[in-house]
């Protein structure tokens, strides 16, 4: 099959949207809302993004993709470099490990393997932050981190679902 | 090759397969070795580190001014709200702070006479340069915060941070634009303050909770809840006596201490210029003033 320079163009594009969506909402969640405590325990939507996409579209999110993704994480945010690309590997290993299991579900069942995920994956980070910082830490944030990242996964599903539907249709 | 794809298919699948094993082994081990060389102070992650956040800073700084005005609108609906019982509270304090102030000028003209007396080698003075706060803290594990100001304004690393009501933190990471403050309640800060009026030495330290720990005390210190909390200077790294939060409980000689700063008003900070001239003298002295009788 023979492709244009313009359609291979628009396909790359097209093809960059799971990444450049995920790595907007890194930086759209550092916005200073001034809510007291909120930046600690806001949702971390890398995790939503990497499991939606390893689920319904693994093509689109590559390995080296989401190792960017966490780096540019803890890049952004100041964290310890690697852990965020860690984690974030080991999750998308999991969910395309998995990927027949989760995606004849319906939603529901859906975010209810979320969950179970994003909780794993706040105690992995847990793990990671007290092996580098080689001291025990508060983990009741990263508790909370994990509560509000599940409640925060229908409406991040559904936006991922919509850019699938519109931007990514010509697949 | 398009003639007979199914040669090409069968070869490809697992050869594809293999190298995505590959990779993503070769980014678990970059990901470890990033993890152990980002505790090592080394120049190009701090210049990745500082690229990045200068590249967001003209994003994060159109989010904020929107925010900050709603933010604005909804503190002065509530200020309207209870405005009568917060005047009440104001002229009050309004009076113990003019007797304060009164006693104050007091002790500063006593201060400056002793110190006149005595050949006192003067404070190097301290100046301000204010920065908006453009990026929250980011998750559950790193206590920072990013500020519209960078080289390009003199900001330099270690740099106090400060707010009206005390001490924020200290300046990591300073880009052309943009700098990064790591917040007193971070894991990794460490700051060396004097308690009470007593004066006990000790180091607060941060860990990741919203009331850091006072930590190498002495074996004798007696602390109250209530003590206030200050820079010692110790270091020479921050200047000595800024504010920073009173001893909220001591519990099994581990004393934590609430900061004066309202965390959730963030919205502009004055970075402190303290240059102490000749560090390692001032270091000296203050291993030397250490020694208890």
């Amino acid at each position: 099959m023979r492709l244009s320079l313009l359609h291979r163009i628009d396909l790359w594009a097209r093809n960059l949207v799971p990444f450049a969506l995920a790595a907007l909402l890194v930086v759209l969640s550092l916005a200073p809302l001034r809510l007291s405590g909120f930046g600690a325990i806001a949702p971390w939507l890398p995790l939503v993004a990497v499991f939606f996409w390893s689920a319904h579209r693994p093509d689109l999110l590559p390995v080296w993709a989401v190792f960017l993704l966490g780096l540019f994480c803890d890049l952004a945010t100041g964290g310890p470099l690697g852990v965020s690309s860690m984690t974030l590997m080991l999750a998308q290993l999991a969910v395309r490990s998995q990927r027949r299991h989760i995606l004849p579900h319906p939603f529901i069942v859906q975010w209810v393997i979320f969950a179970l995920f994003a909780v794993l994956a706040e105690l992995v980070l847990v793990a990671l932050n007290v092996l580098i910082a080689t001291d025990f830490i508060d983990a009741r944030p990263a508790l909370f981190q994990a509560l509000s990242t599940i409640a925060a996964y229908p409406l991040f599903a559904w936006l991922f679902g919509q850019a699938q539907r519109t931007l990514l249709r010509a697949h | 090759m398009a003639k007979r794809p199914g040669t090409v298919m069968r070869l490809a699948t697992p050869l594809k397969a293999w190298v995505q094993r590959f990779l993503f082994l070769l980014l678990a081990m970059a990901a470890f070795a990033l993890m152990l060389l980002g505790k090592a102070d080394i120049a190009l992650i701090d210049r990745a580190r500082t690229a990045v956040q200068d590249g967001l800073t003209p994003l994060l700084d159109g989010l904020s001014k929107p925010i900050a005005t709603v933010n604005g609108l909804i503190d002065y609906a509530s200020e309207l709200a209870n405005l009568q019982a917060q005047n009440e509270a104001l002229r009050q304090s309004n009076e113990q702070l003019l007797a304060w102030e009164a006693t104050a000028r007091e002790v500063m003209a006593e201060n400056a006479r002793l110190r006149g007396l005595l050949n006192f080698v003067p404070d190097p003075a301290v100046t301000y340069l204010s920065a908006r706060v453009i990026g929250d803290q980011g998750g559950a594990f790193v206590r920072s915060i990013l500020v519209a100001a960078g080289t390009a304004e003199g900001v330099r690393r270690g740099q106090a941070a400060m707010t009206g009501e005390g001490l924020v933190g200290r300046v990591v990471s300073v880009g052309q634009r943009s700098s990064r403050v790591l917040l007193l309640t971070d894991i990794n800060s460490r700051v060396p303050v004097l308690v009470g009026e007593a004066r006990h030495r000790a180091m607060l330290v941060g860990d990741n909770s919203a009331l850091p720990d006072l930590l190498y005390l002495a074996d004798d210190a007696q602390l109250a809840v209530g003590d206030t909390v200050v820079t010692s200077g110790n270091g020479g790294v921050f200047p000595p006596g800024l504010p920073i939060g009173r001893v909220a409980s001591v519990e099994d000689g581990i004393a934590e201490v609430s900061p004066f700063v309202d965390w959730a008003h963030l919205e502009a900070i004055r970075l402190l210029d303290y240059a102490l001239p000749g560090l390692i003298e001032a270091d000296g002295e203050a291993t030397g003033g250490a020694q208890r009788p």
